[in-house]
């Protein structure tokens, strides 16, 4: 958003933010447990459906769970989730996406048509089809589910990026000396393509963020009532009482993903002040 | 490319895509961990009633057999019936013509809203560019794409309906408006997108020779904009709508359960829910097909209007 107008080497307020709110979640995923003032599921069955107070600073729940304490937690699940799918699928995506750029011909043909048969299913239904083979699945399903099509998008994208590298001169040269196809890929062709690999995965883990709260939010997420989208379903059931109990894991998630997206586009305008469209 | 090899190409990758969701549906059964029949039947079911299950879901027959009869099923029509028990229950096709025209319903609300606020503010935000009006619609829009589905429509609840009562709120699906709100919240997120993309389109038309033309001839500006502007800029943004329309299906699922709707996704989500997979297997099945079938025709829509798309 309205970047492009600041000059090179200059960070628009915008990107600022988006740093900010991914450093912020970042911390508190990371040392928010450690801070949490009570347990994420003890339950105190006097003190349900309360409204901030010393003791309990966001208020507590229809089980007089600590507010603040289950969304520290929270947050570090999110961020198990959605960091663990990135990694996974720009590993799996990167290495399939080099192999069909590089080699093309059979092998390119048919893993390109796997992402197209990937592509061809609505992105929530195939997550939610997976985890609704599991009568109770946890933080591993989850990473699994959301992976089997998160990597397509990275296999576009580096296949895109080698198909317009290997005929520079640095590659055509090192194949010509015989180094072998392994080296270049990983010394030659992989470095060249981290920065819109970076923009790329900015933008993927506010998605990840995004549709992990959606399948937990629809009960098929990890079987924890912590997650940030278990806590938004769980207060939608008492918006009447407590609005609160919908507003505060609603805003977290948005600003995540809010964050995320600032983030990518401040990364994009850095890298690469020409191009916009390399939204997934 | 020549037009016919481009829609053979194209039918052949969507078919392929349909056969694929197929199998990995049939396969859907045996993917289930443990055994499915004993998700079903439960811990205390004796042997005599396992085993009508069993027949019933047809796990007795072999592998190749039951994928004769899984194919037998989508081309009756009934895709399958439910267990135990089918010939009391209706077929999963019964259920799902049932649900299905809600689901429609909130698909065209989805898109209706969308594009209904996605095209003046793209617009006006590309006329003004740079003024706070492009500031305000480039925050809206980014607002729109990051705020989640699952809390959009309970914000909107709160307001519409608690608050201020204009509008039916969830679980009345059949009362008048009822379906404003669950529209809202389904198109708002490509309502951002396409809003962004009307107004690079348009900034991009507006820097045209032929528009510099149809100013230099003396037309007015408002003709300009009209006739020549928003005509060749409003192009891309029908065909990216039209594509993520099968998206929107994915986002039904959500938006129905917010607002407790009946319809495809909530009938998903309660197959899972009570271990009744050929309703899970029907619905995905349904939906992947509507899914492919949409962007298929607009693929195909669009190539015949434009032959540079058929090039790859």
């Amino acid at each position: 958003m309205g970047g492009g107008a600041s000059g090179q080497g200059r960070v628009s307020p915008s990107a600022k933010l988006g740093v900010v709110l991914v450093v912020a979640f970042l911390a508190v995923a990371i040392f928010g447990p450690v801070f949490a003032p009570h347990s994420p599921t003890e339950h105190d069955l006097d003190r349900i459906l309360e409204g901030p107070s010393a003791e309990h600073w966001l208020g507590t729940d229809q089980n007089g769970v600590d507010v603040l304490s289950a969304m520290l937690y929270g947050a570090r699940t999110a961020l198990i989730i959605s960091g663990s799918v990135v990694l996974a699928s720009a590993v799996i995506g990167v290495t399939l996406g080099l192999i069909a750029g590089y080699y093309g011909g059979f092998i390119d043909e048919l893993i390109m048509r796997v992402v197209d048969v990937l592509l061809a299913f609505p992105g929530i239904l195939l997550n939610i089809a997976i985890v609704a083979l599991v009568a109770a699945p946890g933080i591993p399903t989850l990473v699994f589910a959301l992976t089997v099509n998160g990597w397509v998008g990275y296999a576009r994208l580096a296949r895109g990026q080698v198909l317009s590298l290997r005929e520079t001169e640095y590659v055509t040269g090192a194949r010509a000396i015989g180094v072998p196809p392994r080296l270049i890929m990983w010394r030659h062709l992989l470095p060249n393509m981290l920065a819109p690999l970076f923009v790329f995965a900015s933008f993927a883990f506010g998605g990840v963020v995004a549709v992990e709260a959606a399948l937990s939010f629809l009960g098929l997420g990890p079987q924890l009532n912590y997650t940030w989208g278990a806590l938004l379903d769980q207060g939608t059931t008492f918006v009447w009482q407590s609005p609160r109990l919908v507003l505060i894991p609603g805003i977290a998630i948005m600003l995540v993903v809010l964050g995320a997206n600032l983030f990518g586009d401040g990364l994009r305008d850095k890298f690469d002040p020409k191009r916009y469209s390399d939204r997934p | 490319m020549s037009i016919g090899s481009f829609m053979v190409r194209r039918l052949g990758s969507s078919l392929l895509a349909i056969a694929g969701a197929s199998v990995l549906v049939f396969f859907f059964l045996h993917l289930v961990p443990g055994d499915p029949v004993h998700q079903l039947a439960g811990g205390e079911a004796t042997a005599d009633q396992r085993e009508e299950i069993e027949s019933c879901l047809h796990l007795d027959r072999s592998l190749v057999a039951q994928f004769g009869i899984f194919l037998g099923n989508i081309a009756n029509g009934t895709l399958g019936h439910q267990c135990p028990n089918p010939e009391e229950n209706p077929t999963v096709m019964e259920l799902i013509l049932e649900v299905l025209p809600y689901t429609v319903e909130l698909a065209i609300g989805g898109m209706i809203v969308a594009i209904a606020l996605a095209l003046p503010l793209g617009i006006v935000a590309a006329l003004r560019r740079g003024s706070w009006v492009d500031a305000g619609a480039a925050v809206v829009s980014l607002l729109g794409i990051s705020m989640p589905t699952m809390f959009l429509g309970p914000l909107l609840i709160i307001l519409f309906f608690v608050t201020l009562g204009w509008l039916p709120g969830p679980a009345e699906p059949d009362a008048p408006f009822a379906i404003v709100l669950p529209s809202i919240v389904l198109g708002t997120a490509l309502m951002a997108m396409l809003s962004r993309m009307t107004r690079s389109s348009l900034v991009e038309v507006m820097n045209e020779d032929y528009m510099r033309t149809a100013r230099a001839k003396g037309l007015p500006e408002r003709r300009v904009i009209l006739k020549h502007g928003l005509r060749n800029a409003l192009l891309p943004v029908i065909t990216v709508a039209g594509l993520q329309f099968g998206a929107l299906l994915g986002g039904t699922i959500i938006a129905e359960k917010v607002f407790a709707r009946p319809g495809l996704g909530t009938m998903l989500l309660e197959g899972i829910n009570e271990r009744n997979y050929p309703v899970v297997q029907g619905t995905v099945l349904v939906i992947a097909i509507a899914y492919v079938t949409v962007n298929t025709l607009v693929d195909l829509a669009y190539g015949v209007a434009d032959p540079r798309i058929r090039r790859r």
